[in-house]
C-alpha cells in the first residue's frame, strides 16, 4: 500500500514538474515561495458615557490573524490562523478562541485548477456567487468543499464548486447547514480562433447555475401551512462587448421562489439586471451603470440575515467615499428585497498649458447616483403571504432611497502644494437604510472637503483635511478637521478632530480628538491611536457595519512576508 | 481513476489516519525528488486575472525579460494608491530608461467599483500593465493586508522589496531599490 502510495505520488509529481509554465519543452525549476501576512488588532476601552462608548467586561479586546501559502511550481496550500480573545466591537462579538479558520490545498496548471478545503470564488458580477474575505469587517463566507476550474480549449473556462460556507469562529470553523453547489461557463469568442482574434469588437458570453440545498419542512403563516423547498436554484447570463474605446456588459440573474427570513418568508421569485457602459480616451472616462434587483438575498441558510451565509454580491451603485464625513455618516448599502437605480460619472483631466489646466494640469471627476424603490403592487389577502407583490416593470418606484451627488477637483498649485476639494450632496432615507437612531426619514446633506498637502521639504509633508457636512435633520452639522505629518518612507503622526456643533441636544455637541502615530518599514505597519472615536459606518466594497463609539487606545500591527 | 495507477479501489477507502500522515510526509518531500530541472521561474502565487481588455494573465507568468517588476495592489476609493501610482506616473519613463522596470498595477476594486477602473485610467493616462483581481484573491495570496502595497520582484521573479502604505516622498525608496535590482 505504501509503496504503491509512494509510486503514485512520485508519478505524478514527475508528471505535473516536467511541464513548464508555458508548456514548451523548456524545463523550468520551480521554487517554493512561503507568502502570508499577519495583523494583530489590541484595543483597550475606558468608560465614556458623554459618546456612548461601550466598554466590554474585559475592557480590552483583539483580534489576530496569521496568513500562509505556500507555493510549489503548479502545487500551493494555504492556512490561516485567527483569534479573538474577545472580538474587537463592532465584529461578530460570537467569534471566539483561537485555531484555523481557512485551509485548502490546490493543484493548479494551465489545464486544471482543483482546489480541496476553503476557498473564494466569484461568478461574473457577483449577483450569483461571490465568497471572499474582508478581514477589516469581519466578513469570511468562504467555502468549504472542493471547486475544480478547467480550460479545455483557448477562451474557455468551466468552473464547479461544492460545499458548505463559513458562517461562525469558535476556535474552528464553524459552517452553515445549507450546501452550494455551482458551475459556471464563459467563453472569450475572440479567443477561439484567430480569425475571430481580428475581429474588431470583442465578445464574452457567460452563465451560471446554482443552487443551495438546506432540509426543511413547513412553516405557518396565518391559517396556512407552506411547504419549504429544499433545494432552490438561480441561473445567470452575462455578455460583455469591447469596441475600441467602448465597453459594454449586462448580467441577468433568475431565482426561484425561496421563502427566507429576508423577504419575509414569500414564494415569489427573484431577478436581478446589471447594466454597465464605458467609453474613455486618453484623459477622459465615463461609466454609466443601471440596476434592478427584486426579491435578490441568496443566502445557504433561510434563516440567516445581515451578513451571514450570503451566496451572492450585490453591492451599492453609489460611490465609496473616502472622506470621513462623506464615508462613515451616510453611507448607501443595497436594499436585497429590491431596488432600481442609475448611477454615472465623468472624469476629465484638463491639460497641463489649458486655460483650465494651468501649469501642472486640473482633474475633475463628477459622480450621480439614485436609487429608488421598485414599481410593485401589494397583493393582499392570502396572495399576499404567499407571494407578497407584483413587480410591474425595472424602473423606479415611488419612494426615494438615495441621491448622491458629488463633485471632486484635484489640482497641483506649486511644485510643492496641491489642493483636492470635493463637495458632496446626499438625500438619503434612513428608513430603507437604517444608518442612525436618531432620526427616521429622509436626511439632506452638503458636504465640503479641502485636502491640501504641503511639501515642508525632501521627504517631509504636512497634509491639512477641513470637512463639513451641514444638514438640518438627525444629528445635525458637523465638523471636521485633520493634520497629518509625514516623514518618508517610516513616519507619521496624525491628529483629527470631529465635532458635532449642530447637534440640537447641546450636550452632545461633542469634540472626538483622536491622535495616531504609524511606523512603516517594509511590509510592516505599526501604528498606535488614542483617543474618541464616534459611532460610524464603516464601508468596504457594497457591506457596511456599524461601528460602535469608542473611547481608548488602539494598537494596530500588520505584517506581510 | 485510482486503479490506473495500480491501486486498489478498496485499498483507498481503508486509509487510516496513520496512513495520511504518511502521504502527507511525502508531499511535503515532494520537492526533494523533483530537483532534475534547471531554469528559474516567477516565484509567486499563480492566479488567474483579468487585464483591461479581458484577457486572461498567470500572475505566476508574470516577466520582463530579466528586468525586474513592480507589483503595486490599488483601489479606485484609495486615495493614498492613487497618489502613489500617479507620482510613479511621473517617474515611469525615467524609470523604464534607467532600470527597465515594468510596473504591473493590480486593482482590488470589486464590482461595486471595477466599473470605473477603465475609465479613470485613462483619464489619468497611466501607461501601467493592469489587472482586475475583484475577488482579491492575488492579494491575498500575496499577503497583501491593505492597499497601497508594493512589490518589487527581481529578474527571476523573486520578491526582494515590499512597502505597505505609501507617503510622499516613498518614491525615492523605491528607486533606491529598483537600481539594486536592474
Amino acid at each position: 500500500m505504501r509503496v504503491s502510495l509512494f509510486a503514485l505520488l512520485l508519478l505524478f509529481a514527475v508528471r505535473g514538474l516536467s511541464q513548464d509554465y508555458n508548456g514548451s519543452n523548456e524545463k523550468q525549476e520551480p521554487k517554493g515561495t512561503l507568502t502570508g501576512n499577519f495583523m494583530v488588532l489590541f484595543q483597550q476601552y475606558n468608560e465614556d458615557s458623554l459618546i456612548g462608548a461601550q466598554v466590554p467586561n474585559a475592557k480590552a479586546a483583539l483580534n489576530s490573524f496569521g496568513n500562509f501559502t505556500y507555493t510549489y511550481g503548479k502545487f500551493s496550500a494555504g492556512v490561516r490562523f485567527e483569534s479573538y480573545q474577545n472580538a474587537i466591537l463592532g465584529y461578530p462579538s460570537r467569534f471566539k478562541g483561537s485555531g484555523i479558520g481557512h485551509r485548502y490545498a490546490r493543484y493548479n496548471d494551465d489545464f486544471i485548477d482543483i482546489t480541496v478545503g476553503n476557498f473564494y470564488e466569484q461568478f461574473g458580477t457577483g449577483m450569483a456567487v461571490r465568497t471572499y474575505w474582508e478581514p477589516n469587517l469581519g466578513i469570511d463566507n468562504a467555502l468549504d468543499g472542493a471547486r475544480i476550474i478547467l480550460r479545455p480549449y483557448k477562451g474557455i473556462t468551466l468552473k464547479g464548486i461544492y460545499g458548505l460556507q463559513r458562517l461562525d469562529f469558535d476556535s474552528r470553523i464553524i459552517n452553515g447547514s445549507g450546501l452550494v453547489r455551482g458551475a459556471d461557463g464563459e467563453v472569450v469568442v475572440n479567443d477561439i480562433h484567430e480569425k475571430l482574434n481580428e475581429f474588431p469588437v470583442k465578445l464574452t458570453l457567460g452563465g451560471s447555475f446554482v443552487s443551495k440545498y438546506q432540509p426543511g419542512t413547513t412553516i405557518e403563516k396565518d391559517s396556512l401551512t407552506l411547504i419549504l423547498p429544499n433545494n432552490v436554484s438561480l441561473v445567470a447570463g452575462r455578455v460583455g462587448l469591447m469596441y475600441k474605446n467602448l465597453q459594454l456588459s449586462a448580467e441577468m440573474v433568475q431565482k426561484i421562489n425561496d421563502p427566507n427570513a429576508d423577504n419575509q418568508y414569500i414564494y415569489k421569485k427573484g431577478t436581478g439586471i446589471f447594466l454597465n457602459a464605458t467609453y474613455s480616451q486618453k484623459g477622459f472616462g465615463t461609466s454609466i451603470n443601471a440596476k434592478f434587483i427584486d426579491n435578490m438575498a441568496f443566502r445557504s441558510e433561510r434563516e440567516a440575515l445581515l451578513f451571514d451565509v450570503p451566496i451572492n454580491y450585490i453591492p451599492s451603485i453609489t460611490r465609496q467615499h473616502t472622506y470621513n464625513l462623506a464615508a462613515t455618516l451616510y453611507p448607501y448599502a443595497t436594499v436585497l428585497n429590491g431596488e432600481s437605480g442609475i448611477s454615472g460619472e465623468v472624469f476629465y483631466n484638463f491639460k497641463k498649458g489649458s486655460p483650465l489646466g494651468g501649469k501642472y494640469g486640473t482633474y475633475v471627476a463628477l459622480n450621480v447616483a439614485a436609487v429608488n424603490s421598485m414599481d410593485t403592487t401589494s397583493y393582499t389577502g392570502q396572495e399576499a403571504l404567499i407571494h407578497g407583490y407584483k413587480t410591474n416593470s425595472p424602473f423606479f418606484g415611488d419612494e426615494k432611497y438615495v441621491r448622491d451627488i458629488n463633485l471632486e477637483v484635484r489640482k497641483k498649485l506649486t511644485s510643492s502644494f496641491s489642493l483636492v476639494y470635493a463637495h458632496y450632496y446626499f438625500e438619503f432615507n434612513t428608513l430603507t437604510t437604517p444608518v442612525t437612531n436618531d432620526y427616521k426619514g429622509m436626511v439632506y446633506a452638503n458636504i465640503d472637503v479641502v485636502d491640501l498637502q504641503y511639501k515642508i521639504k525632501p521627504k517631509h509633508f504636512i497634509r491639512v483635511e477641513l470637512q463639513s457636512l451641514v444638514t438640518e435633520q438627525d444629528k445635525g452639522n458637523w465638523a471636521t478637521g485633520l493634520v497629518e505629518y509625514t516623514f518618508s518612507p517610516h513616519w507619521t503622526v496624525a491628529v483629527m478632530d470631529q465635532y458635532n456643533y449642530g447637534n440640537e441636544d447641546a450636550s452632545k455637541r461633542i469634540h472626538y480628538l483622536y491622535g495616531t502615530v504609524g511606523y512603516n518599514k517594509g511590509g510592516t505597519r505599526v501604528a498606535l491611536g488614542y483617543g474618541k472615536r464616534r459611532a460610524g459606518i464603516f464601508c468596504i466594497g457594497g457591506v457596511c457595519r456599524a461601528v460602535p463609539a469608542s473611547n481608548g487606545l488602539e494598537l494596530s500591527i500588520t505584517s506581510s512576508f | 481513476m485510482w486503479y490506473d495507477y495500480g491501486i486498489p479501489a478498496a485499498d483507498v477507502s481503508f486509509i487510516t489516519i496513520h496512513k495520511m500522515k504518511k502521504i502527507l510526509f511525502l508531499l511535503a518531500t515532494l520537492p526533494l525528488f523533483c530537483s532534475f530541472n534547471t531554469m528559474p521561474t516567477a516565484a509567486i502565487p499563480s492566479v488567474q486575472l483579468k487585464d483591461l481588455n479581458g484577457n486572461t494573465v498567470d500572475t505566476g507568468k508574470l516577466s520582463n525579460d530579466g528586468k525586474p517588476i513592480l507589483i503595486c495592489f490599488w483601489a479606485t476609493w484609495c486615495s493614498p494608491c492613487k497618489k502613489e501610482l500617479n507620482t510613479y506616473a511621473e517617474l515611469y519613463d525615467d524609470w523604464k530608461e534607467e532600470t527597465g522596470v515594468k510596473i504591473v498595477a493590480v486593482t482590488i476594486d470589486d464590482q461595486r467599483t471595477v466599473n470605473s477602473v477603465k475609465p479613470y485610467i485613462n483619464s489619468v493616462s497611466w501607461d501601467y500593465e493592469i489587472l482586475l483581481d475583484v475577488n482579491k484573491q492575488f492579494a491575498q495570496a500575496m499577503g497583501v493586508n491593505n492597499p497601497p502595497h508594493t512589490f518589487l520582484l527581481d529578474g527571476n521573479g523573486n520578491i526582494v522589496w515590499q512597502h505597505s502604505g505609501y507617503q510622499p516622498g516613498d518614491e525615492d525608496e523605491v528607486y533606491e531599490q529598483l537600481k539594486k535590482f536592474k
